[in-house]
């Protein structure tokens, strides 16, 4: 019998595998940040052990940071502290930092793939649940414990029990107007915040294929938004036409081997998938969540459902959701009206991302009472969106222009929104006092963030901006 | 580590599904670098209001203020891989969770941390729910050598776990010196495997 995409990674790695234990996986690249590694350094030094492969491990400063002027010094001593301690841990072990005033900082998730670390065929760790996000290559990648990053420090290697499989098949191609964001909130909507719980997903069909590599990150770094383990797509010309000419990306006669090796990971034709389910993107409208996880999302054109309409498992969380978010049952999700807006995270914050929103602020004011940031996944996000002036569209259109770093997806900086504040995010998380205590999260694209910044409230981007422009009176 | 034993202990019924990482120890507490000191924080916006307890809360409630067992609905610690989570509800003195699942980082987590979650399915959760509402107080044996839990008016349940974690809790295994015991392997693996992206930038 074939065998699927992910069963190929895994036997590629597995070291040790032993009936009713878990394998010994090798890992290939683990990618350390400052928030869940300390405890896992400190453990190394109380045994006396050392990092095995300090040059299969990088790490970058993203969760804690400031992502205002980095000349000045941290406001927060704790963040600091932690930061401190990140860049000692990296000298005393021998780790490559990307330190907050290298050209290669940035969220963690979005440095590896543009640098060109994340390949087909890898396994990859983090001690961060969107580690999926490099599943968008055709790797295995997934979130750890700080202990598994310490057994991963020590010995490369992770003790981990195979995963079932589930094949998300999504046909048709996405209609004008709606993005891959829009696709994994309508799938998460469709099947539940948990229905993936315990597999490994790959998606599959002519939408996947048709979507950039931008746009299947997107899709993968959510895969965790239904409990996945992890979220793979399998690797195509697209990928290697990507990964062509990177800085950690080898050339020449390695070039051709490296391409040679990742041809072999493909999911077989007679593979089996131990569940199947199936999608039609064509079908697809712009998404707003309304609820406290990303499962409770409806399109722009829709209400927020009535109680009655809801499969009674979900009334209770629905109704405890609704009371958190300050909303009622059957108010349309255009008569949301925002404070706040943030354009960033691991899901939503690469060149793409930020070309597709400046293209719908450009020419336009935010609206006076919203406050709207737009924060960079990367310093060379930066460098490429203000070589392209996109810096300025969004500046004169009143956003806030910041520095690399996670930022407002989880506020563990200044960058927070405050009670009862209504925030439209590009971010992969809107639960309970994610962004910041009683914070009201809707999770949307970045062009509906966008959209929803100059409007002040929810708006259909497909119809930006004409619709806009007679309800305000612009001609 | 310290093992987990047999115990019988007060069950506090939390009546929340999707319990999230983020509910159980807040973003802002995660700047610690050290493994303790997480406990005070445990549900730290629903425990407390301005640094004021909130009344309602169960776990500010008598007398589950000191429950080991901790009740709750189904996808408990969805969401972050932050292992502040188990480390909060460990300090706090929480030994078992019983949910009808859980979410994946989440439950590996656990048991590297001493603490047992079991999955139990949803009827027997509500059940337990009904009970432990009831009869506030309401205290459960939980045996895992046996893998069964029961209350001494008749009810039990068995619970499915696989042996090698079991096994982390019965006898607290030190993983990683397990797996240093294989370093020939790691070894010999490593010199056949290929790796085609360079570091050095």
């Amino acid at each position: 019998m074939g065998r699927t995409l992910y069963e190929k990674i895994w036997e590629k790695h597995a070291v040790v595998e032993v009936q009713n234990q878990p394998s010994l996986l090798y890992i290939d690249l683990h990618l350390v940040h400052e928030v869940t590694s300390p405890q896992a350094f400190e453990g190394l030094r109380i045994k006396n052990r050392k990092v095995r492969r300090p040059d299969l491990t990088v790490a970058t400063m993203d969760h804690s940071i400031p992502t205002t002027d980095r000349s000045l010094p941290f406001k927060d001593q704790v963040a600091k502290k932690q930061v401190d301690a990140l860049a000692k841990n990296c000298r005393e072990f021998g780790i490559q930092l990307f330190d907050l005033d290298s050209r290669n900082q940035g969220i963690v998730h979005v440095i590896a793939p543009e640098l060109g670390l994340t390949q087909p065929g890898m396994t990859i760790v983090c001690g961060d649940s969107h580690t999926s996000t490099h599943g968008a290559f055709g790797a295995l990648a997934f979130g750890i414990g700080t202990s598994e990053v310490e057994h991963v420090l020590a010995t490369q290697t992770l003790k981990q029990f195979k995963s079932k499989t589930l094949a998300i098949n999504i046909h048709g191609t996405l209609p004008q107007g709606t993005t891959a964001k829009d696709l994994i909130l309508s799938i998460i909507g469709k099947y539940g915040h948990d229905f993936a719980t315990g597999f490994v997903v790959e998606y599959r069909g002519e939408a996947i294929r048709n979507l950039t590599m931008e746009e299947r990150m997107t899709i993968c770094n959510m895969s965790i938004e239904m409990g996945a383990r992890a979220g793979l797509i399998q690797p195509d010309e697209k990928t290697f036409n990507y990964l062509k000419g990177k800085q950690a990306v080898p050339d020449g006669m390695e070039w051709e081997e490296a391409l040679a090796e990742w041809k072999k990971y493909y999911t077989d034709e007679d593979a089996e998938f131990d569940l199947t389910a199936d999608f039609n993107a064509a079908e697809i409208i712009p998404q707003v969540t309304w609820g406290t996880n990303p499962g409770q999302v409806a399109g722009i054109t829709e209400v927020i459902p009535l109680m009655e309409d809801l499969p009674a498992s979900q009334i209770g969380p629905a109704k405890k959701a609704l009371k958190y978010m300050g909303l009622q049952p059957g108010a349309p999700i255009t008569e949301i009206g925002i404070n706040k807006v943030f354009i960033g995270s691991c899901t939503n914050s690469r060149i793409e991302d930020l070309r597709k929103a400046a293209k719908i602020v450009n020419g336009y004011k935010v609206a006076e009472h919203v406050e709207a940031l737009v924060v960079p996944g990367s310093q060379l996000v930066k460098m490429l969106a203000e070589a392209e002036g996109l810096d300025q569209i969004f500046i004169s259109a009143g956003f806030q222009w910041r520095e690399a770093g996670c930022s407002m997806c989880l506020g563990m900086n200044e960058d927070l929104v405050l009670p009862e504040e209504r925030c439209a995010s590009t971010s992969n998380r809107n639960f309970e006092g994610r962004q910041g205590r009683n914070a009201r999260t809707h999770l949307v694209s970045p062009e509906m963030a966008a959209a929803a910044a100059i409007a002040g409230r929810f708006i259909d981007v497909r119809e930006w901006p004409v619709k806009y422009n007679k309800e305000v009176g612009v001609q | 580590m310290k093992s987990l034993t047999g115990f019988t202990g007060i069950v506090a019924p939390l009546d929340a599904a999707n319990v999230d990482t983020d509910a159980i120890i807040p973003k802002q507490f995660l700047k610690r670098i050290e493994r303790t000191g997480f406990g005070e924080f445990l549900f730290y916006e629903w425990r407390y209001e301005n640094g004021v307890e909130k009344p309602d809360f169960i776990l500010n409630r008598e007398p589950y203020r000191h429950a080991p067992i901790l009740l709750a609905r189904k996808n408990f610690g969805c969401g972050s891989s932050r292992e502040h989570a188990p480390w909060a509800l460990g300090e706090y003195g929480i030994k078992v969770i019983l949910a009808p699942s859980f979410a994946d980082i989440f439950y590996n987590n656990c048991f590297k941390n001493g603490i047992l979650p079991v999955a139990l399915p949803e009827k027997d959760i509500e059940v337990l729910f009904q009970k432990s509402n009831e009869s506030p107080g309401y205290q459960l044996r939980v045996d895992l050598e046996n893998q069964r839990i029961e209350d001494s008016f008749g009810y039990m349940a068995e619970f499915d776990i696989v042996s090698y974690r079991k096994d982390q809790l019965l006898k607290g295994l030190d993983e990683i010196g397990a797996t240093l015991q294989s370093a020939e392997l790691i070894d010999s693996f490593e010199s056949a495997h290929k790796i085609f992206y360079k570091l050095e930038m």
